[in-house]
């Protein structure tokens, strides 16, 4: 009973914490926990043929296709905590709490009389146990098994596979797309602008900045807009100050406070004054640059 | 010989715990993850009790279960991705076209 009375606990508080994380990557890994904690109590109750599937199985098979999905699916904002349903979640969770008062209650109810225990139906050995009873009584059940799997993989095949209505687009169609999106709508038409390069971040979760020091929204990825994970431009230059009194004395003529918030658009338009000042332009690059002429074809 | 009470009970507290994260998670993948807790609440039952009455038909249907749930997360994970390839979202909130 030891291991039940430390892995309870655990399985209890990880099961609340699917139901609190924000992340559905750290959902997967708080189900992983409270299955593998379920694996060694199987192991615990004589079951050591379940304690072996449900490690390979569930936390090794369909634990890890629940993280492929997350990450193909890519962490999205549904994760928001505001109600459509106003009082759903307080009517959800008071009926939980009656579902599990009732579950409860009712085992509270049984008197379940002696336990028999495993022995008996373990001596000729677990597995062979579980054989004998499956290809016996429970043959049928196992061949509708069998058809169930098949029909499983067919249909996640034919949910997963994407039939073209048309011919895939070349490099011709879509430049000469490009090019009529630009005369009817007036859309850009170079590629979209780089991520920004500045002095101490050019990793492509770092926006580039307009002239006007906002943050260009094409320039880094919708995958890294959607998980909320952009690095915040301005702030980038806001430390600049504490970065050259930890270098010791100025480093260049652009490092002023001041000067960083107009700085991205002082740099892009005569950018060798950006290779001039060294490490204390921020936005001093070509990237920036991008995005301001795509602001100008506008 | 110990007594299985108190797994049956710890399965009854996280079933509960599975169906309320089924109610109140929004993102379709992590309202799946809530009802493979679910089943394998079930599992524990299923599991103490096959120990309770000394035959190992509790553990076949807990076997039984883990197929049927690996086949259910296949087909449904494949449908939360067509529903993520069409509309770009895998929240339950935004497949709601069959309300209108």
């Amino acid at each position: 009973m030891t291991a039940f009375w430390i892995l309870a606990p655990v399985m209890v508080v990880c099961a609340l914490g699917i139901l609190v994380v924000r992340k559905a990557v750290h959902a997967a890994l708080l189900l992983a926990t409270v299955m593998i904690s379920l694996a060694v109590l199987y192991a615990v109750l004589e079951a050591p043929f379940l304690f072996v599937v449900q490690i390979i199985v569930y936390t090794g098979a369909i634990l890890m296709l629940f993280l492929f999905v997350v990450m193909l699916v890519g962490v999205d904002a549904s994760d928001s905590l505001v109600e459509t349903i106003r009082g759903q979640r307080s009517a959800a969770v008071v009926a939980g709490i009656a579902l599990g008062a009732l579950l409860l209650v009712g085992v509270a109810q049984l008197s379940l009389g002696t336990t028999v225990g495993l022995e008996e139906a373990n001596a000729g050995g677990n597995i062979e146990g579980l054989a004998d009873l499956l290809f016996s009584r429970y043959v049928l059940v196992f061949e509708v098994t069998a058809a169930l799997l098949i029909t499983a993989a067919l249909g996640a095949m034919v949910l997963a596979h994407r039939e073209r209505a048309s011919a895939k687009p070349g490099q011709a169609e879509l430049a000469a797309q490009r090019v009529r999106d630009f005369g009817t709508k007036g859309a850009h038409l170079g590629p979209l602008p780089a991520p920004g390069v500045y002095a101490r971040h050019n990793a492509v979760d770092t926006p580039a900045l307009l002239p006007d020091g906002t943050p260009a929204e094409t320039s880094v990825s919708q995958t890294l807009a959607a998980r909320g994970t952009i690095r915040h431009a301005p702030d980038l230059a806001d430390d600049i100050e504490d970065v050259q009194r930890a270098l010791g004395g100025p480093a260049g003529g652009a490092g002023t406070p001041a000067d960083t918030s107009a700085g991205s658009g002082h740099n892009t338009e005569n950018p060798s004054t950006g290779n001039a000042t060294g490490a204390g332009g921020p936005g001093a690059s070509g990237t920036t640059g991008t995005g301001t002429d795509e602001e100008a074809h506008r | 010989m110990t007594d299985v009470t108190p797994y049956v009970v710890l399965s009854a507290i996280l079933f509960s715990i599975g169906a309320v994260g089924v109610l109140t998670r929004r993102n379709a993948i992590v309202v799946f993850m809530c009802v493979e807790l679910m089943l394998n609440a079930c599992n524990l039952a299923f599991v103490a009790f096959a120990k309770q009455h000394g035959n190992l038909d509790g553990q076949v249907a807990a076997f039984f279960v883990m197929v049927v749930a690996a086949a259910e997360v296949v087909v449904g994970l494949a449908i939360i991705m067509t529903i993520f390839r069409t509309r770009r979202s895998a929240s339950v909130d935004d497949a709601s076209l069959l309300k209108y």
